[in-house]
């Protein structure tokens, strides 16, 4: 997942996107992130969760964004450590709705 | 597969360049890793900068890291700052301070994307001047002054870890505090004019433990270009960042000829790859140059395979091997388990540089402690400067 670990506190029921300042790069073992505020690099070590950060905005929140990209119930608290990694380095944003 | 593995097979683009602009600088420091002073005639023109900043743009590098020489004096250096920058690439710039004005500084402050990092090699003038040249310390420091006055905050003071500034961590530490700005410590190489003062700079053996005890206790805000691999052998701490030699595998180096190198201390005709100048633009270089392939495949680590600390330090630097005149398969030549001096000690013969911008009159070392009076005449010794 990401390079960060990270405590599970992360809202999967609540509305997310990526930052404004955040530039995504496809690699073939998922994706480099880069922020160009923070200025800090981050790796999503799968591309599955490459799916699920770019459908982030798309969905009404980030559990629907997990079952789009085919994440399953059992998989599901890992992607959620992830998500909740990328959001401590602000990488990802609560959305206004 | 791990991160470091998947990193070891390359990747279709840098994650980080180092782009040097010119030659030319105002400076002559004793250690400068591309021997650096004179401008070369054949630098890339603007429009070439830009053309290569379109192909960046195109790879998705996210941004440059911008040095020389000094790339600040070059006429058109704002224009391609901007340039980049309004084309997604985002830019880091190494400067000695020389042009850092007050306005240059808070238009800085006012971009996300342009990051700055000021050279600093003592943190007294004493210790700083001796390499970098008398006044540049102040220079430096009025830069950051400037910096700090247009709110800049969190640019980078960067430092080449030298046997006379281990000591100094803390007060480095302190300086970038005052400055609100982030310290940044890399390790020095035996490259450019960095091989004819390396005896009498690189740190000791003592002082690379020092070094590493004290990255280990405040690592976690201290940034490092990832250039301490070799110290991983030690081994009983974690060291922040992926530490591994990203040389034409992440990272590589673009000269001010457009030469490509595969990292920023191996300007060497060894690790020439190619030239953005050539028909396949940067873009070939980097994904079918030969000597970058070479260096995406599996390679041998010699003697070191056999040592314990081989999987964390991975045989250390190719560039300090080389430019030491040691085998790229053998032991780093600061090899944390002291296999580097025995190697050192067979060395015949070192690679001739096979460039040198360097000013004609080449650069002194301001002697340490010469500055200040004896505080009695007995306190110099008689013999000063016989028997050296």
């Amino acid at each position: 997942m990401s390079t960060e670990d990270s405590p599970a506190g992360f809202d999967l029921d609540g509305p997310w996107r990526l930052d404004d300042r955040v530039s995504i790069r496809p690699e073939r073992f998922g994706a480099l992130l880069y922020h160009f505020g923070t200025r800090r690099l981050s790796f999503l070590k799968s591309p599955t969760l490459l799916d699920v950060v770019r459908g982030l905005a798309e969905h009404p929140d980030a559990r629907a964004a997990c079952t789009e990209a085919g994440v399953g119930a059992a998989e599901l608290p890992r992607y959620r450590a992830a998500l909740s990694a990328l959001a401590a380095s602000s990488m990802i944003q609560p959305r206004r709705l | 597969m791990s991160l470091v593995d998947e990193f070891q097979y390359g990747l279709d683009a840098p994650i980080c360049l180092t782009w040097e602009l010119t030659y030319a600088c105002n400076l002559s420091c004793v250690h400068c890793l591309s021997s650096s002073g004179r401008r070369d005639p054949r630098e890339l023109s603007t429009a070439e900068c830009k053309a290569l900043i379109d192909e960046f743009e195109r790879m998705q590098v996210f941004y440059v890291n911008i040095g020389g020489g000094e790339p600040t004096v070059r006429p058109d250096f704002w224009e391609l700052v901007d340039y980049a920058t309004d084309h997604h690439v985002g830019v880091k710039f190494s400067t000695n301070g020389v042009k850092i004005t007050p306005d240059v500084a808070r238009r800085l402050a006012g971009s996300d994307y342009v990051d700055v990092q000021i050279s600093l090699d003592g943190a007294t003038a004493e210790v700083n001047d001796h390499v970098r040249g008398p006044g540049s310390y102040a220079t430096a420091i009025r830069a950051m002054e400037h910096l700090a006055d247009a709110g800049f905050e969190n640019f980078k003071i960067s430092v080449v870890m030298t046997r006379h500034n281990v000591s100094q961590l803390d007060a480095f530490k302190a300086i970038a505090d005052r400055y609100r700005a982030q310290l940044r410590i890399t390790r020095l190489r035996p490259s450019g004019r960095g091989a004819d003062t390396w005896n009498e700079l690189h740190p000791s053996a003592a002082q690379q433990r020092e070094l590493y005890d004290w990255l280990v206790a405040h690592g976690e805000n201290v940034l490092t270009g990832d250039s301490f691999f070799h110290l991983a052998g030690y081994g009983e701490g974690d060291l922040p960042g992926l530490n591994l030699c990203g040389a034409g595998r992440v990272v590589c180096l673009v000269d001010p000829v457009g030469d490509v190198y595969a990292c920023p201390f191996a300007i060497h005709d060894t690790f020439l790859a190619g030239n953005v100048r050539g028909g396949g633009g940067f873009t070939g270089v980097w994904r079918e140059s030969e000597l970058f392939t070479e260096l995406r495949s599996p390679q041998s680590g010699g003697a070191c395979e056999s040592c314990s600390a081989f999987d964390a330090c991975r045989g250390g630097c190719m560039a300090a091997k080389f430019f030491t005149g040691l085998p790229l398969d053998g032991p780093d030549p600061e090899c944390v388990r002291g296999h580097g001096e025995p190697a050192l000690a067979g060395v015949t013969s070192v690679p001739k540089p096979s460039l040198d911008h360097s000013h004609r009159r080449r650069p002194v070392p301001v002697t340490i402690g010469m500055r200040r009076p004896p505080e009695r005449a007995c306190d110099d010794s008689p013999l000063a400067g016989f028997g050296r």
